[in-house]
């Protein structure tokens, strides 16, 4: 078990305040302590995925038979979902992303930065909402402005947590 | 090995029929329709609200199914889809096993070929086995039907057994006369929701 981080317990709060259900995933380290918190609650179906537009298809199917869901991925992931995205925009489905950063602030991995940099505009191109946590205090405040859109808006939203929050990988530099 | 292109020509079994004969009159299902001709096979059945044909989502008609299962476990979910569908989706089938939904059946009508973009042949018109996929993923129920009489035994389970279920059919390539779903997508999901959901699909 990851030890969650009390901005992880954060969104874990305020996902189950919405009745989020579906919890699809691909592992990921700055998720890992909020991914741990839903396995362990029996109320949440979390599903691990191959690649991450299965994650939106899979929230698609969870909207039409009346369950919310959230998808968690890195932002290498974003861009494996844009034709995807077209489901949900097309058939005007609500989606929660919750998106970690790479490729931003002290990054040291230099395959992550493109992702990282078009993580905002591509997902603003496909129809999203995007917001953005900075600073780790900010964490409820944001989430739950964003599931207030997404589900009571019915739109298409994801929240990117910066690297700042999460803090830089460094592989022990 | 090459493409073997004849092949498919020869299949005795016909999409529209195995199709009809799958779902019937069932109005209990939840159907989602794969893109392309999976999709017009379903409208040839008749369109109903308990059908989600898909225009586009190349690849996620498996995860739509397992996403509406895990939300609707005592209803059963039918995916119909085709082999070009499934061969862009497939890492789909190791998600599905290992959440193993006991309610979600799939069924792969694979001509072999890829119909809407002029039926050029898929992978599985060489040497690629979607049951071999499948059953090295660990699908709980896995079947190959290519007769009427493999088809009537491979029901029960495509319809009733406890999944996840993963069927491929071979079906003649062919091409069918168009029969259209309705394609937008609202209307699509607000009748859908409400055949499954009743008022409650009103609420957001």
């Amino acid at each position: 078990m990851a030890e969650a981080t009390p901005w992880q317990r954060e969104i874990y709060r305020v996902l189950k305040a919405y009745d989020v259900k579906q919890v699809a995933y691909v592992p990921d380290a700055g998720h890992a302590g909020l991914i741990d918190l839903c396995a362990a609650d029996n109320r949440m179906k979390t599903v691990v995925l191959s690649t991450e537009e299965e994650g939106v298809a899979m929230l698609a199917g969870a909207w039409l038979g009346g369950e919310r869901g959230v998808l968690l991925m890195q932002s290498s992931g974003v861009g494996n979902c844009i034709n995807m995205l077209s489901l949900p925009r097309t058939c005007g489905l609500p989606l929660l992303m919750l998106v970690t950063m790479r490729g931003e602030w002290k990054e040291f991995n230099p395959w992550q930065i493109p992702m990282g940099q078009g993580t905002a505009p591509v997902l603003q191109q496909s129809g999203s909402l995007v917001f953005r946590i900075d600073d780790a205090k900010d964490t409820a405040d944001v989430v739950d402005g964003a599931c207030r859109m997404v589900f009571e808006g019915c739109a298409i939203g994801a929240v990117q947590i910066g690297q700042r929050v999460i803090g830089a990988k460094s592989f022990g530099r | 090995m090459t493409m073997d292109r004849a092949r498919a020509e020869a299949y005795p079994l016909r999409r529209r029929e195995v199709v009809a004969s799958l779902i019937g009159q069932r109005t209990d299902l939840l159907l989602v329709g794969g893109l392309g001709a999976p999709s017009n096979d379903i409208a040839a059945v008749g369109d109903r609200p308990n059908f989600m044909p898909l225009w586009g989502a190349m690849g996620g008609a498996a995860m739509i199914g397992m996403g509406l299962a895990l939300a609707q476990p005592s209803k059963r979910v039918l995916v119909i889809t085709g082999d070009g569908e499934m061969l862009m989706g497939m890492g789909a089938l190791a998600t599905i096993a290992v959440k193993a939904p006991g309610n979600l059946s799939i069924v792969v009508l694979d001509n072999e070929r890829y119909g809407e973009t002029g039926g050029q042949t898929t992978h599985t018109s060489a040497r690629v086995d979607l049951c071999g996929v499948a059953e090295a993923c660990g699908i709980r129920v896995v079947g190959k039907v290519v007769t009427a009489a493999e088809l009537e035994a491979a029901k029960p389970a495509i319809l009733e057994f406890a999944g996840p279920c993963f069927h491929v059919i071979k079906v003649k390539a062919e091409q069918e006369e168009m029969i259209l779903p309705p394609k937008d997508g609202h209307y699509l999901r607000d009748r859908f929701r409400t055949a499954v959901l009743g008022a409650e699909a009103a609420k957001l």
